[in-house]
């Protein structure tokens, strides 16, 4: 489904992503975890059409289509979804409304009329109950004045509603208390399918005692430095990142 | 002879030869000859005026206006006006067509025995002596030179006695040049409660210049919306005046500019009296080449201790080539008051842009529902749920067309 080749990526001529290599297939959930700053949210954003990056180098295939050269909203409407570290607040437009409009238009490039009222309400409704949603705060101004933990499971109630291909998770888990954390993860198991895939950006092996992941990565410094299974997270928590650093340093000198 | 002058001397020479047929009962007679010695003395102003720096009256000045016939058919003129807009018309209204009130358009039914509301050459031959002390008294034909002109001219309007809510809606056929030249004068009694909406939806191609002058007597609540869509070249000018105690005032403006359009707001709020508090919150949209300015002066005199301001004007600028002006103003001349003012001026942000975009929205449609967004602020300030609706739509209205329009032209 994804495959990223060799990616590097930057601000303001600054290099934050150095080379990622990283294959997605459908179905498969992987974890990406690393120390702050060392760019999982600039992956994130990269790969969503974020044009404050700009790419140096490398490709990305999005279902044998170059990524990179789709606006954010042709990725957004081929079924790529970003739930952000920092939802935006937008003082004076509501959750509601823009769920409708994008619903409307992800479903106008599927060929697929737009929805009614009627059946926009059911389809919400029957989201809103995966995330425990409340009401209330779908009428007000998108994520503004929200709590931490009410911007959080605002974007997974989205990603239910939009129902995307590839989900990218940039750290769903913080700010969220435990009995929160246990809903917006059962919400997002309950959208794993053979069809959808997704990347989950986290700095705890707790979200991932919810989300098991098949795969999980190590980014440090704009590379990805180790790779293995869901056991790597654990020997992660244990070892910290002093660990993996060796493994960072070593890389280069074994790809030159 | 420059031109200034010249047009001076063209609305002098039409003043000498219509003034004859004027309507009003005797005494309008002297106004009128006063207002147009102040308008000869006056004459039009210039951008070394402080108060016109940012608006050159000069395009209005190549047309030699007259003041306009009452139209010969009343229904031809709304259609095309109803055409251009989507208005609905309210049950109660003063319909005027060319400045000429359309009895078949008005309706007026409930509240016309009581005297509430009424043309003003009706007026003149019903309750000539009610009007004496209010008409021309308030808004400055001595200082004004276009209050002046109106003054000078005026052969209809409207009068409304005691009122609570008004609507005041200006609009014009597509494409066509004509000048309308408004003066508004509203007087709050003590404890009365006001709130006055002004919707300027001219032709792209007109010139709107007006003045709402407001006298606010003790207690009494004043509430004045401006919504500006539409016009070539706007001027509006909103003058409170706080002469009694305890009177809340709140002025809230919002106006939409694009292509050459050049839309100019002014306000002033006197505080004379105590413990007087006044809201102001204006807000621009500028798109295309336009051009906006926002002119607030806050002054609180002597007289007025314990007075409580806040003024606010926010700005968006949406093309590179769109500017504003922006000047608040606070003038102080008592120690015991609580004043704030502050004014701002940005882009869209990018950061909501981005985020709407990534759910899919694209890039005009996000562009269109954040600055949507931005003037629901002064939308959802509206207390009367039908004018709120109304208002809002014509906004979203005024605001798809923009964002359509240009991505046709792109
Ligand atoms: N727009 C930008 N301009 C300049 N530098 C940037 C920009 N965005 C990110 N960076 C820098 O790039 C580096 C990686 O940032 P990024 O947000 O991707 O880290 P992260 O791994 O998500 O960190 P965290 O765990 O704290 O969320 C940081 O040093 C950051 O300061
Ligand atoms: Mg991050």
């Amino acid at each position: 489904m994804l495959e990223i080749k060799n990616l590097h990526a930057g601000a303001a001529s600054k290099p934050i992503l150095r080379g990622i290599n990283l294959r997605v297939r459908a179905g498969e959930v992987h974890a990406i975890m690393g120390p702050n700053g060392s760019g999982k949210s600039t992956l994130a954003h990269v790969l969503s059409g974020r044009e404050t990056y700009g790419v140096t180098a490398g490709e990305v295939i999005y279902e044998g289509k170059n990524l990179l050269e789709m606006s954010p909203e042709e990725r957004a409407q081929e079924g790529i979804f970003l739930a952000f570290q920092y939802p935006v607040e937008i003082p004076g437009v509501s959750t509601t409304y823009v769920l409708k409009a994008a619903l409307n238009a992800v479903r106008k490039h599927r060929g697929l009329e737009e929805l009614d009222a009627m059946d926009f309400l059911a389809l919400v409704k029957e989201k809103m109950k995966l995330v425990e949603m409340d009401q209330e705060l779908l009428n007000r101004s998108i994520n503004d004045g929200f709590s931490g933990g009410e911007k959080k499971r605002n974007e997974i109630f989205q990603m239910a509603v939009l129902d995307p291909k590839l989900a990218i998770l940039d750290e769903t888990d913080s700010g969220l208390d435990i009995d929160a954390l246990k809903i917006v993860a059962g919400g997002v198991n309950a959208l794993r399918s053979e069809e959808r895939a997704m990347i989950v950006i986290t700095h705890y092996q707790r979200l991932l005692n919810y989300i098991v992941p098949d795969f999980v990565h190590v980014l440090y410094d704009g590379r990805i430095v180790k790779s293995g299974g869901k056991d790597l997270a654990e020997e992660l928590e244990a070892k910290g990142y002093d660990w993996v650093k060796e493994g960072g340093k070593a890389a280069p000198e074994a790809s030159a | 002879m420059n031109q200034a002058v010249a047009e001076k001397d063209h609305y002098l020479s039409v003043f000498d030869r219509s003034e004859q047929g004027g309507a009003g009962p005797p005494w309008v007679r002297p106004l009128r000859h006063e207002a147009i010695s102040r308008f000869a003395v006056l004459g039009f102003p210039t951008t070394k005026d402080e108060e016109w720096k940012y608006t050159s009256v000069s395009p209005i000045l190549q047309f030699p206006f007259r003041p306009a016939p009452p139209p010969s058919e009343e229904g031809a003129a709304i259609a095309a006006v109803e055409r251009a807009t989507a208005i609905d018309l309210p049950p109660d209204r003063l319909v005027f067509v060319n400045g000429h009130y359309a009895p078949k358009l008005s309706s007026v039914r409930g509240v016309r025995e009581r005297l509430k509301a009424l043309s003003l050459r009706d007026a003149f031959g019903a309750a000539p002596d009610s009007l004496k002390p209010h008409l021309a008294r308030y808004a400055d034909y001595r200082a004004h030179a276009f209050v002046a002109l109106n003054t000078a001219f005026m052969v209809d309007g409207a009068y409304l006695h005691v009122p609570v809510t008004v609507v005041e809606a200006y609009f014009g056929a597509p494409d066509t040049v004509y000048f309308t030249n408004g003066v508004t004068e509203i007087v709050a009694g003590e404890g009365a409660v006001v709130d006055h909406y002004k919707l300027v939806q001219e032709s792209d191609a007109a010139f709107h210049v007006a003045t709402q002058q407001a006298r606010l007597e003790r207690n009494a609540n004043f509430v004045s919306h401006l919504i500006l869509l539409g016009g070539g070249l706007v001027r509006n000018d909103v003058n409170a005046v706080l002469d009694g105690e305890g009177v809340e005032c709140a002025l809230n403006g919002l106006f939409l500019a694009a292509d050459d359009q050049h839309v100019d707001s002014h306000t002033r709020i006197d505080h004379v009296k105590p413990h007087g508090c006044s809201r102001e919150l204006y807000k621009g949209i500028l798109n295309g080449k336009a051009r906006g300015v926002f002119s607030g002066k806050i002054y609180v005199h002597k007289s007025a201790p314990k007075t409580d301001a806040k003024q606010t004007n926010k700005n968006l600028l949406l093309s590179e080539q769109a500017l504003i002006d922006t000047k608040p103003q606070l003038e102080i001349h008592n120690n015991d008051v609580k004043c704030t003012h502050g004014s701002t001026i940005g882009q869209l942000d990018q950061d909501a842009l981005f985020y709407l975009r990534a759910r899919g929205i694209g890039l005009e449609e996000a562009r269109e529902l954040l600055t949507h967004a931005f003037a629901s602020e002064i939308i959802r300030g509206i207390k009367v749920a039908a004018i709120r609706d109304q208002l809002d739509r014509t906004v979203r209205t005024s605001l798809g067309n923009q964002f359509r329009a240009k991505e046709r032209g792109s």
